[in-house]
């Protein structure tokens, strides 16, 4: 593990998609311990441009954007990374579940996921939303998750039922050990890489999968995140009204964390694959 | 029976389960809102009205049609029951009209904007791949950070920037619409103007991001491919650079068509939102106004319509892949 942590600080478009989300993180967390101002206060008149004082101008009620926009972004990364660890569990779980014991839970499992790769995720999301009546910004991530896992596991369920027959397992099992300790202690290192960019992934596409569902009005509540904050601009018409402010510093944030987040995968792809380097 | 027919029997089962749980999905779903979600529905659509007569009329019609006061076994069969007969309940946003022709409304614009830009943007992204994974160098630096960084950006966000600059700033297109307002759909040469003006910006968006995952798909597959031990045989051999390219290009697409078949939900997902952004008379822009009147039969039928399309293009792609697919077949000949 430590020697592709260090295999991994070598890979240019690696660290540069890590600094990049890094230095989103840090100017999250650092930003409100100094402008300590409510997001939600209204400060301002209706879309003022930016200027000195409000660096992204303020929103249709008059509210402070950059302030928004850093709360959204911290809303979003958390909604994102709490989806990737929901889809990336279930995956592996149900993965590693049909890919070893095999047989008929194996069939079953598969088809199961198979059925749910082909209803659009997108579709189950809007009607869970749709009847959940109090979202907070973790049950929509959790909602996000629990329709995101098919991907990873029908990829954990490949690598698996290749690994099961190795000799390696087979000395395992002969030597008496008992099946989660196989799991662990041998399948589980080899595909670890690739759950690692699989978590990326989920967290990437539970990023866009909140935006989406926002800009549809179907958020979470009582918060802000990047999609509510351009659901709010669509709303209230800030194109039409020509404040750009409102609406293009979300879209780039999000298309910028999302752009790291890759550029982290193709970098880990490319170390643990060797095969697709060009 | 045939081979193929085989295979297409199988597909066919296999889809017709899928369709199954959807529909299964789209009843329950909503179906877990609690309290009488009628009355509540009801209560809160009538609100200012002041006819109780009207009030009455429009809670029996969604009692009627939901339900309620049946075992949710039997609220199942008449829901399958209608939908057999092609009703999809009446909207609650525009009472009484049925959703089944706000659906028919939309359903053509939506088709119109989704499927060419769909099918061009993976076209032109295939190719882009192939290419720059094939000549390498200056062409690859650049196509494939660009194509990262596009893809990266959602459906909406590029569709947003894009009316922001070519809509709203450089006034090139108009700013919402499917066609101008003060039109009258005809067959004729203004309207068809018009139609193409209003489609114009929307395509290009879906285009653009659709291109940006195609390419990056294809360019990996294409190097997978280019390291392969029958592409420096075939060199060795003395084959032309042009036909191993062919030969590449035909193994690199197969998992592309895949590919295609996999990602097309979350691709008329983005779209449907790309829709609401240029307020494009689609099924996406439907649905934006259907939640946020908290229609639900037109919510649900919009989920529906999206579930059947996506299935349906699912069964299409497989049934091609099927046919262009050599393994398929040898597969299906070992079974037998």
């Amino acid at each position: 593990m430590n020697s592709s942590f260090r295999i991994l600080i070598k890979s240019p478009k690696f660290m540069f998609g890590a600094c990049m989300l890094l230095a989103m993180i840090g100017m999250v967390l650092i930003y409100p311990l100094f402008n300590r101002n409510d997001p939600l206060e209204m400060i301002a008149l209706a879309y003022q441009p930016p200027d000195s004082k409000l660096l992204l101008g303020s929103d249709n009620f008059g509210r402070d954007l950059f302030l928004e926009l850093i709360y959204g972004i911290r809303t979003s990364l958390q909604v994102g990374l709490i989806a990737g660890v929901f889809a990336t569990v279930i995956g592996l779980v149900i993965g590693l579940a049909s890919g070893y014991i095999g047989g008929i839970i194996d069939n079953l499992l598969t088809a199961i996921t198979n059925i749910f790769i082909v209803i659009p995720s997108f579709v189950i999301l809007i009607l869970i939303s749709v009847s959940i009546d109090s979202r907070s910004s973790f049950v929509t991530a959790v909602i996000i998750g629990i329709t995101s896992w098919p991907w990873t596991a029908r990829a954990v369920r490949a690598q698996t039922s290749s690994l099961r027959n190795r000799d390696h397992v087979n000395i395992a099992k002969i030597s008496g050990y008992s099946t989660p300790r196989i799991i662990v202690s041998e399948i589980l290192p080899y595909i670890a890489s690739y759950v690692v960019m699989a978590f990326v992934l989920q967290t990437a596409s539970g990023i866009l999968s909140e935006a989406s569902i926002s800009m549809l009005g179907l958020g979470p509540y009582n918060t802000i995140s990047l999609g509510i904050i351009m659901n709010w601009a669509l709303v209230f018409e800030a194109p039409v009204a020509g404040a750009w402010w409102a609406f293009i510093p979300a879209a780039i944030s999000i298309a910028i964390i999302t752009f790291s987040l890759y550029m982290m995968n193709t970098g880990m792809d490319e170390i643990f694959n060797p095969k697709i380097r060009s | 029976m045939s081979v193929y027919g085989k295979y297409i029997v199988k597909k066919f089962f296999w889809y017709f389960l899928t369709l199954v749980i959807a529909v299964t999905l789209n009843f329950l779903l909503p179906r877990m809102i609690e309290g009488n979600p009628v009355s509540m529905i009801v209560s809160e659509m009538t609100q200012g009205m002041t006819d109780s007569d009207t009030i009455k009329r429009v809670y029996e019609t969604f009692l009627v049609e939901f339900g309620i006061d049946k075992p949710l076994w039997e609220q199942f069969f008449i829901y399958l029951k209608n939908l057999a007969t092609g009703n999809l309940g009446t909207s609650f946003g525009l009472y009484p009209k049925p959703v089944t022709e706000i659906l028919a409304s939309a359903v053509p614009w939506t088709i119109g904007l989704q499927l060419p830009a769909i099918l061009v943007g993976w076209i032109i992204g295939n190719v882009l791949g192939a290419v720059a994974a094939y000549r390498k160098g200056v062409f690859d630096k650049v196509i494939f950070p660009v194509a990262l960084f596009v893809n990266s950006i959602p459906f909406f966000t590029l569709a947003i920037i894009m009316l922001y600059v070519f809509a709203l700033s450089l006034n090139w297109f108009p700013l919402h619409g499917g066609y101008d307002y003060q039109m009258v759909p005809t067959l004729s040469f203004e309207f068809f103007a018009s139609v193409l003006r209003h489609h114009t910006l929307p395509f290009l968006s879906i285009v653009l991001v659709t291109i940006g995952g195609q390419a990056i798909g294809m360019r990996e597959m294409s190097i997978y491919e280019l390291n392969s031990d029958y592409v420096l045989y075939s060199k060795l051999l003395g084959i032309r650079d042009s036909k191993i390219a062919k030969y590449v290009f035909r193994n690199a697409m197969l998992p592309q068509i895949t590919g295609l078949a996999l990602s097309i939900g979350t691709m008329v997902g983005g779209s449907l939102i790309c829709e609401i952004v240029f307020s494009y008379p689609g099924i996406g822009t439907w649905m934006f106004t259907a939640i946020r009147q908290l229609d639900y039969p037109l919510i649900s039928g919009c989920t529906l319509l999206i579930a059947l399309a996506v299935l349906l293009a699912n069964f299409t792609i497989d049934l091609i892949y099927g046919w262009i697919d050599p393994r398929i077949k040898a597969a299906q000949m070992e079974d037998q």
